[in-house]
């Protein structure tokens, strides 16, 4: 099974994932900055998917990063997938952003059993998630994916970028402080959830946030 | 690529129209759009993060009706057309990156397209194409069908305002004038929630106006002062702008003065002296720009054109000041995809090159850059 995988709820990434290749990796890429999406996520698959010499009819799924993240750059990532789903006509599934991180946790050699992701959420919050962890099983995603305050977490190591910055409230894991979800573990995970036969999500953005909008009160009479 | 009679799809997402349409060289094969206006009018105007989200879940349903409609499939296609600007930066965000996803998967050239200018390439499809089904035989015409030389479009809108001169749709288009504040549509749904009549404004005052006595009170005009104006050899610095947000404010100001005095607002006349304060300053200013600069064929788009005042008055000028006046159907003077595909065909006819899938949406893309 062939995955193009997609993420743009922090960094804009790309990845391609296969059950036949080591470590399901075949090809990726991820930027740093996370404010230029619409110019670079295309090039950027384009560019994958024609160094890997893979074209839309072979690949068999096509999953994205449903966030939590930033509106803007998370709905680029999103119709991204639903555009390519569409036109290469293939199955289209959400995995949940944090998700990436966790498993790289999972896989790492200093995970803890229980667990915070967290990512930055702008206006000085944290985008973040509860994890448990026995060896050799995927990261379980206990509570979340929540929007709050770093103050508020509950007193567990916390990887992630969401770390990282309020690194002097939280219990922040220096190795994973400057970590930003990307497709390359999202996908692996999907690979992985799928070939265990679990299901995954659908595409439906996690914005977490209403959209600020207020409605005008009453005006002000003169009288 | 067929450059005669190009097949293009175009892509609009700038506002709350996530519009797809289709056209062959001029003639029209679908023009396919979802709003989410519905979803604004608890607001009273339209949510950039509101329009973003419908955007996002409108644009694949959209796409699929369209092909449907036109009855095409995206390999026929030669050329996608995306609007690249100017409009809300996160509502263009989804319709350039869904534009960008169509171009990765079909490969086929992508052209970043203006919004405003798209808005005077629908002047270029044939009249009457669109509303038959469409057969698959060719349309009649030798493909590129040219604009009149010293063409104009006053373009108004709840998003827009202005006057351009256009000289060559797919690379001489100039500002001649634009609101310096609110859209005239704007100034529209600010003051109808005023006056307590619900959003969007604009029907609901046209319709309201024609009750009311638009003499009973004198508002402002923007930007009239001869300080702004100065004279055609010396041009003040707003001789074709408009300003709305004095206008605003003296209705505000009106209602209070009504209310103070403990009487009955006269909504009906209100409005009709609003409308006429609008319809006034925007057809005097554009007849003078095209008088000015010698335009004698003038395009009125946006969906503002919608406003009966506003068509009669703007013909009613033009006509005096021997100006031919065009206004195209109603439904593609609202922002929609059609304009988008009809201005990408007349690049591809022209002969220019696609923009590619690297280029980054504007919110503020100047006239003077018909594609990026
Ligand atoms: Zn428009």
């Amino acid at each position: 099974m062939l995955i193009l995988a997609i993420d743009t709820s922090a960094v804009a990434s790309a990845a391609l994932v296969s059950d036949e290749t080591p470590e399901s990796v075949l090809a990726s890429f991820a930027t740093e900055d996370t404010r230029t999406h619409a110019e670079v996520l295309a090039p950027g698959i384009d560019a994958l998917l024609a160094d890997a010499g893979v074209s839309g009819h072979d690949v068999d799924a096509i999953v994205t990063g449903v966030g939590p993240g930033p509106f803007t750059g998370l709905r680029s990532g999103i119709v991204t997938a639903r555009t390519l789903a569409f036109v290469w006509n293939k199955p289209l599934y959400g995995v949940m952003s944090l998700d990436a991180i966790a498993l790289e946790v999972a896989e790492s050699t200093d995970s803890a059993a229980e667990f915070i992701v967290a990512t930055d959420a702008r206006r000085k919050e944290v985008y973040w998630a509860r994890y448990t962890f026995s060896d050799a099983q995927l990261p379980h995603l206990a509570d979340g994916p929540h929007v709050g305050f770093a103050a508020d977490l509950p007193e567990l190591p916390v990887y992630g970028a969401g770390a990282g910055m309020y690194s002097d409230v939280v219990k922040a894991v220096a190795e994973f402080s400057t970590r930003q979800p990307e497709a390359l573990s999202l996908g692996q995970f999907a690979l992985a959830r799928l070939e265990a036969g679990e299901q995954l999500l659908d595409s439906t953005p996690l914005y977490l946030r209403e959209s600020d909008a207020q409605v005008p009160g009453p005006r002000k009479r003169a009288l | 690529m067929n450059r005669t009679q190009p097949l293009v799809l175009g892509i609009e997402s700038s506002c709350d129209e996530t519009g797809v349409g289709i056209v062959r060289g001029t003639a029209l094969l679908t023009d396919t759009v979802s709003s989410s206006m519905d979803e604004h009018v608890r607001f009273g105007g339209v949510i950039p993060e509101i329009a973003s989200r419908a955007h996002l879940d409108a644009f694949v349903p959209t796409l699929h009706e369209a092909l449907a409609e036109a009855d095409v499939s995206l390999a026929d296609i030669d050329a996608i057309a995306v609007t690249s600007g100017p409009g809300l930066a996160g509502a263009l965000m989804v319709g350039v990156c869904a534009a960008k996803a169509l171009a990765v998967a079909t490969g086929k050239p992508l052209y970043a397209i203006n919004h405003l200018v798209a808005h005077v390439g629908v002047g270029l499809l044939q009249p009457g194409t669109g509303t038959a089904a469409p057969s698959g035989a060719t349309p009649p015409g030798t493909g590129a069908e040219t604009l009149p030389e010293n063409m104009g479009a006053l373009l108004v809108s709840g998003g827009h305002t202005e006057i351009l001169r256009i000289r060559s749709i797919t690379d001489d288009v100039e500002l001649l004038g634009s609101t310096i504040d609110d859209a005239a549509g704007e100034a529209y749904d600010k003051v109808a929630r005023l006056l307590g009549l619900g959003y969007p404004g604009g029907p609901a005052i046209d319709k309201l106006a024609r009750t009311g006595n638009a003499k009973a009170i004198r508002f402002p005009r923007g930007l009239t002062q001869p300080k702004y104006m100065g004279t055609a050899e010396e041009p003040g610095p707003h001789r074709y702008d408009w300003s709305f947000s004095g206008l605003k404010t003296a209705v505000a100001r009106c209602v209070e003065q009504f209310e103070a005095r403990g009487e009955d607002v006269p909504v009906a006349d209100i409005a009709a002296a609003f409308q006429e304060a609008v319809v006034d300053v925007i057809t005097a200013k554009a007849v003078l720009a095209c008088r000015e600069n010698g335009i004698t064929e003038v395009l009125l788009g946006g969906g503002v054109a919608a406003n009966s005042r506003l068509r009669q008055l703007t013909e009613q000028r033009c006509t005096a000041a021997g100006i031919r006046l065009t206004v195209p159907p109603l439904s593609l003077c609202t922002d929609n995809g059609a304009m988008v595909a009809a201005l990408g065909a007349q690049l591809v006819m022209a002969g220019v090159e696609p923009s590619g899938i690297g280029f980054a949406p504007d919110s503020s893309m100047p006239v003077t850059t018909v594609s990026a």
